[in-house]
C-alpha cells in the first residue's frame, strides 16, 4: 500500500480494497519501523487510528471528502489543536497548540489522517536538518547523509514512504532543497497562495507552506485541499483556486523553457549539471523551445536574503520570551535574566545567529544600508523574473548544486551551509511558485531539477513535472531498505 | 533671563470600535483580567493581526476633522522591544507613513486671543497591555484585556508656549474626537492620555533648547501640573548654568513632581520595519469624500454658528461647544422654551453646570432634562416666577420634585403680578418704615434698596421685582 499513489490509495479505499485503518497501520507500522532516520517529533499513531475510523465510516456512509482517509504528516511548525508543536525547537519543546493553523485544519476538513509531526530545523532555520533540538534526521538514501532542510522529516518520510503526504514549508527553499536531497516531489507555492495563518513565522513575507509526495499528481491533489484565500491571513490572496489537476495532462508541445545560465556557473557539480541537462533533453524531444535567460541579479539573492530573512525573524521571535508559554529559566532573578537566560538556555546556535544578524540590520545607522538595500535588490530580483516570464512558461534549472552531502559536513562553516539554497532563494525573494522534480542520481543519491513558474501558475508547473514523471519513473524509486 | 516655553504634546486615543485593531476580541474596559485576549492578542505562535476597518474610518474622521492630508497609503510597522505588557516583543504601529499628516487646529485662549496649532501627524497603532505591580507581592501580573485596543497618536507641533495653550489645545482635541464619536475620551479609563514635550529657549532665540518628554499624563489637571513643574525646575537648571538632560520623565501626581525614568541613552533602538504581515493601508480618495459628507458639526463650526444664531458671547458659545452633549442639551433648551437663548446659555453655563459638577454627574444623565429646565425658563420669562425663586425650583427639580409647574404649585410659589396687592404691601412696608421714609426723603436714595428688600421679603421673594419698584417709586414721591 505504502507505494501506491494518491489517486491509487483514494481508489482503493472508496472500492473497499482496503480500510483507512488498515492503511494507516501501515503507515504508523513503517513509522515505528524507520524511527531511526528521526523524520518524527512527535508520532501521532492512535490518534491516526481513531480518525481513521472515523474516516471508514465517512466511506461507507459515501460522505467522504477528496483525501477522506489518506494519512499525511505535518512539519512540526503547523500549530496543530492540542498537540506539541515545538518548531524544532527546545523553546517549544512544552508548546501545546491551542489552536490549529489553517493549513491542518483545511487538510483535516479534506479527510486526511495525521499520523505524526515531522523533525526540522530549528524554526526552519537551516539547510540540513542539523539544527533541530531533536537531533538531525538521516537521509533514507544514505543515512550518513541529511535530508536537506528545514522540511527535512516530511522529506524523509514520504522518500522512505512513511506517508504518501507531507507538509513543509519554504522560505528560502526549505520545500525543495530536501525534496531534490531526498527524491520526491515537492512545491512551493505563489506568495499568498496557502495562508500563514497558525504556521510559526520564520521571515513573513517569504515563509510558504505547499506539498510534499512521491510525485507531481499526489502534490496537486494535496494543493487543491491546502490553497486558498484566508481572511486570518492578510497577506493571502483573494484569488479563486483552479483545479491542479486539470492541466496535468495537457501536452508540452510548443512551450517555452527558460535554462538561466547564472544556475549553471561554478558552484554545481558535474553530476548535477548533466543529469539536470538530460532533463532539459527530455522536455526538447516533447517539442518544448529551450531559451536561454539570464537573471542577473541572480548573485546578490544570498546577501538579500540573509539580512531580510533574519531581520523579519528577530522581530518574529521576539514573542518568545518565557512569559506566556514556552520554556522559561529556572528561578530567574529579574525580568531582564528572565529574558537573557530563558532565551539564552533554549535557543540554538543557527537560530541565534540569525537574530543577532537580523536586529543588527534592523538598528539605528544600519537600517538604510542593509535592510533599505536588501529590499531593493529583491525588486531588482522580482524585476529579472518578470522580464524572463516575457518569454517563456516556466525555468527551469537544478534545485541544489550538489547531492545531499554529510552530517556535520557543513555545520562549522554556516555561509557554506547557506550556499546549498543560491538556486531557490531568489524564487522566495520574488515570491514565485516552484517545485523540485526528481530527475537522476549523482553518486547514488537523488539529483532534482528546478522549475519555477510565473504568478499564481502552480497548475502550470504540475503540469510539466507531471508529464515528465509519465515518462520516467525517478520519482518512483524508493531508497534500499524502504520498498 | 526671560525664558520661553516651547510644548509639543503627543495624545493617545483609544478609538471607540467594538473589537480589537488587529484581532475579533472585544474592547470593552473592565472585563476580569485576560479574559478579552484572544490568541492574536496573546501574540501566540503563528498567529496573524488583520486590520479592523472601522479603525481606519475612524483615524481618517480624525484627520478630516483637522484640515489634515489623509493617506492615499500609509503602512504599519513594528516598533521592537521587549516589555511583559507587549506579548509580541513589537507593538504595531505607523512610523514612516502615518495614515493622517500635516493638520491644524485653532484654539481660543482666556482672553479671547486665538492661535492655531500644527499636527504633525496621527497614527494607529495598538495599546498595549498592563503590568499590574500593586496587586501581586513579590511578583507583576499581566493584563492583556487592553492589548490591541486601537489608538490613534496625536503629535502635535512644537507651537504651544504655555501650560494654558497646552491645556487649550488637549481639551479642543478632546472635544473634537468626542464630537466625531471615535472615543469616548474617558480619561479615568486611559482612552485619553497625554505626553507632553517641554523645552525652554531664551526669548528671542530661533534654536529649541533640549526637551524632556513627561509620559501618560491622564488628567487635564496633570498635564498643567506637570507643564508647570517641568517649566519651573528647567528654568531652575538652566539659571544655574548647567544643562537639561534629553529624557523621559514620570509625573506622580501624589507628589506633584516629575521624575527622570531613563535617558536618551537608555532608550531603546525600536528597530522599526515595516509589518510584513499587514499590506499598506490604502484609502481611495472617493471613501475619504464619502466620510468628509458624513462629517458631524464640529466645534468651531457650532460655536460660530451658537454666536451668529442665538447671538451668544465667545465665552458662552466656546463653553457650551466644548462637550458635545452640553451643546446639544442647550440647544433642546432653547428650542423648547419661548426664553431667550441667553438666559437658557446663562442657566446651562450656571446653575446647571455647577450642581453637576458638584454632584459628579455627566449632563445625559441630568436629572433635570433640557425640557424641565425649558420649563422653568418660559416661567421666568412670563413673570411667573422670579429668577430668586427660579433658582429654589430649580433645586427642587433637581431634587425630582417634579416640573416647574408642580413645585409652583405645591409650594405657592407663583410669582405676585396683581398689582393691588403688590400696593398694600409696599404701602404697609412704608407705613412700617417712618424713619427710612425720611431719610429716603431727605435725599439718601440707597435707602430706596431697603424698601424694596422689605417688600420682597413680605411677598416671600413672590412680588414682582419691577413692580415693587415702580409701585415704590411712586408711593414714596
Amino acid at each position: 500500500m505504502h507505494k501506491l499513489s494518491v489517486s491509487q490509495l483514494v481508489d482503493g479505499l472508496r472500492n473497499g480494497d482496503f480500510s483507512s485503518v488498515e492503511l494507516t497501520q501501515c503507515f504508523v507500522n513503517r513509522m515505528q519501523k524507520f524511527n531511526d532516520l528521526n523524520a518524527f517529533i512527535t508520532e501521532l499513531g492512535e490518534r491516526a487510528i481513531l480518525q481513521a475510523t472515523n474516516a471508514d465510516k465517512l466511506i461507507k456512509e459515501k460522505k467522504h471528502r477528496p483525501l477522506t482517509g489518506i494519512p499525511i504528516a505535518h512539519k512540526d511548525i503547523f500549530c496543530m489543536y492540542g498537540v506539541k508543536t515545538s518548531c524544532g525547537s527546545k523553546m517549544l519543546d512544552n508548546f501545546y497548540a491551542p489552536y490549529d493553523a489553517t493549513v491542518v485544519e483545511k487538510l483535516d476538513q479534506a479527510g486526511c489522517v495525521t499520523i505524526g509531526r515531522t523533525n526540522m530545523d530549528e524554526f526552519a532555520m537551516g539547510s540540513s536538518n542539523e539544527s533541530s533540538y531533536y537531533g538531525p534526521v538521516k537521509n533514507p538514501w544514505n543515512t550518513d547523509c541529511v535530508p536537506g532542510g528545514s522540511s527535512g522529516g516530511s522529506a524523509a518520510a514520504v522518500a522512505a514512504r512513511i506517508a504518501p503526504l507531507a507538509t513543509g514549508t519554504d522560505t528560502g527553499g526549505s520545500i525543495r532543497q530536501p525534496a531534490a536531497l531526498c527524491g520526491v516531489t515537492g512545491l512551493k507555492p505563489t506568495y499568498g497562495r496557502v495562508s500563514r495563518y497558525g504556521l510559526i513565522a520564520y521571515a513573513s513575507s517569504l515563509d510558504q507552506g505547499g506539498p510534499f509526495g512521491k510525485s507531481a499528481e499526489d502534490c496537486a491533489y494535496m494543493l487543491q485541499a491546502m490553497a486558498g484565500f484566508d481572511e486570518k491571513d492578510s497577506t493571502s490572496l483573494d484569488k479563486a483556486v483552479p483545479d491542479y489537476t486539470q492541466l496535468l495532462n495537457s501536452t508540452l508541445k510548443g512551450k517555452v523553457i527558460g535554462v538561466p545560465e547564472e544556475y549553471f556557473s561554478e558552484g554545481l557539480s558535474a553530476e548535477v549539471k548533466s543529469v539536470i541537462e538530460g532533463a532539459i533533453k527530455w522536455y526538447e524531444q516533447q517539442g518544448c523551445e529551450i531559451k536561454n535567460i539570464s537573471l542577473p541579479n541572480t548573485n546578490l539573492a544570498i546577501p538579500a536574503y540573509y539580512v531580510i530573512a533574519p531581520a523579519e525573524c528577530s522581530s518574529n521571535l521576539s514573542r518568545l520570551d518565557g512569559v506566556r508559554y514556552g520554556y522559561r529559566c529556572e528561578d530567574p532573578k529579574d525580568l531582564r535574566d528572565l529574558y537573557d537566560r530563558s532565551r539564552s538556555e533554549a535557543f540554538g546556535d543557527e537560530v541565534k545567529r540569525r537574530i543577532m544578524i537580523g536586529t543588527y540590520a534592523l538598528s539605528a545607522g544600519y537600517y538604510d544600508a542593509y535592510y533599505l538595500k536588501a529590499q531593493q535588490i529583491r525588486r531588482l530580483i522580482s524585476e529579472d523574473f518578470k522580464k524572463a516570464f516575457e518569454h517563456v512558461d516556466v525555468i527551469l534549472g537544478p534545485t541544489t548544486p550538489e547531492p545531499a552531502f554529510k552530517i556535520g559536513e557543513k555545520t562549522a562553516d554556516p555561509v557554506t551551509m547557506y550556499l546549498s539554497d543560491i538556486y531557490t532563494i531568489s524564487i522566495n525573494l520574488a515570491g514565485l511558485p516552484a517545485m523540485s522534480v526528481p530527475c537522476g542520481f549523482s553518486d547514488s543519491l537523488p539529483v532534482g531539477m528546478q522549475l519555477i513558474g510565473n504568478y499564481f501558475e502552480e497548475d502550470n508547473l504540475l503540469n510539466f513535472a507531471h508529464q515528465y514523471q509519465m515518462d520516467t519513473d525517478w520519482h518512483k524509486k524508493t531508497p534500499e531498505g524502504f520498498e | 533671563m526671560q525664558w520661553e516655553t516651547v510644548i509639543g504634546l503627543e495624545i493617545h486615543v483609544q478609538l471607540a470600535t467594538n473589537s480589537k485593531i488587529f484581532s475579533g476580541a472585544s474592547t470593552a474596559y473592565g472585563a476580569e483580567p485576560n479574559t478579552q485576549a484572544c490568541a492574536v492578542d496573546l501574540g501566540l505562535p503563528g498567529v496573524l493581526p488583520v486590520l479592523n476597518k472601522e479603525a481606519v474610518r475612524m483615524a481618517v474622521m480624525f484627520g478630516l476633522a483637522v484640515d489634515a492630508k489623509v493617506a492615499e497609503r500609509s503602512v504599519f510597522a513594528r516598533k521592537n522591544y521587549f516589555y511583559p505588557d507587549s506579548p509580541k516583543g513589537y507593538q504595531i504601529s505607523q512610523f514612516e507613513l502615518p495614515i493622517v499628516e500635516h493638520g491644524t487646529l485653532e484654539i481660543v485662549l482666556g482672553d479671547g486671543e486665538r492661535k492655531t496649532i500644527g499636527i504633525t501627524r496621527a497614527h494607529l497603532e495598538e495599546d498595549a497591555g498592563k503590568s499590574l505591580h500593586e496587586e501581586f507581592s513579590d511578583s507583576t501580573g499581566i493584563d492583556l484585556n487592553r492589548c490591541g485596543t486601537p489608538l490613534i497618536e496625536i503629535v502635535s507641533e512644537p507651537d504651544m508656549r504655555s501650560a494654558e495653550e497646552a491645556v487649550a489645545y488637549m481639551k479642543k482635541i478632546h472635544s473634537i474626537v468626542r464630537y466625531l464619536g471615535i472615543s469616548d475620551g474617558n480619561m479615568q479609563e486611559g482612552s485619553f492620555r497625554c505626553d507632553a514635550n517641554v523645552s525652554m529657549r531664551p526669548k528671542g532665540q530661533e534654536e529649541f533648547g533640549t526637551r524632556t518628554e513627561t509620559k501618560n499624563l491622564n488628567s487635564f489637571r496633570f498635564v498643567e501640573r506637570a507643564i508647570h513643574y517641568e517649566i519651573d525646575r528647567q528654568i531652575d537648571v538652566l539659571e544655574n548654568g548647567r544643562e537639561i538632560v534629553q529624557e523621559t520623565r514620570l509625573y506622580d501626581a501624589n507628589k506633584d513632581e516629575t521624575r527622570s525614568m531613563r535617558s536618551k541613552e537608555e532608550a531603546n533602538d525600536y528597530r522599526y520595519f515595516p509589518d510584513p504581515d499587514l499590506l499598506p493601508v490604502v484609502i481611495e480618495p472617493s471613501f475619504i469624500e464619502e466620510l468628509r459628507k458624513q462629517l458631524p458639526e464640529l466645534p468651531t463650526e457650532k460655536i460660530t454658528r451658537f454666536k451668529q444664531e442665538y447671538d451668544l458671547s465667545d465665552y458662552d458659545a466656546e463653553n457650551l461647544v466644548m462637550n458635545k452633549e452640553t451643546a446639544k442639551y442647550f440647544e433642546e433648551v432653547v428650542k423648547n422654551s419661548n426664553a431667550k437663548a441667553k438666559l437658557a446659555a446663562n442657566w446651562v453655563l450656571g446653575d446647571l453646570s455647577a450642581v453637576l459638577n458638584q454632584d459628579d454627574i455627566e449632563i445625559n444623565n441630568c436629572p433635570v432634562s433640557a425640557g424641565m429646565l425649558a420649563g422653568l425658563l418660559d416661567r421666568i420669562e412670563d413673570n411667573t416666577i422670579s429668577s430668586k425663586i427660579a433658582k429654589e425650583i430649580f433645586q427642587a427639580m433637581w431634587s425630582g420634585e417634579g416640573d416647574v409647574d408642580a413645585i409652583i404649585e405645591a409650594k405657592g410659589l407663583k410669582q405676585i403680578t396683581d398689582s393691588s396687592e403688590i400696593e398694600a404691601l409696599v404701602e404697609q412696608v412704608i407705613n412700617d418704615n417712618p424713619g427710612q421714609l425720611e431719610q429716603y426723603k431727605s435725599g439718601k436714595d440707597k435707602v430706596f434698596g431697603f424698601f424694596v428688600g422689605q417688600v420682597m421679603k413680605l411677598s416671600k421673594g413672590k412680588a414682582n421685582p419691577q413692580q415693587v419698584n415702580d409701585l415704590l417709586k411712586d408711593k414714596m414721591k
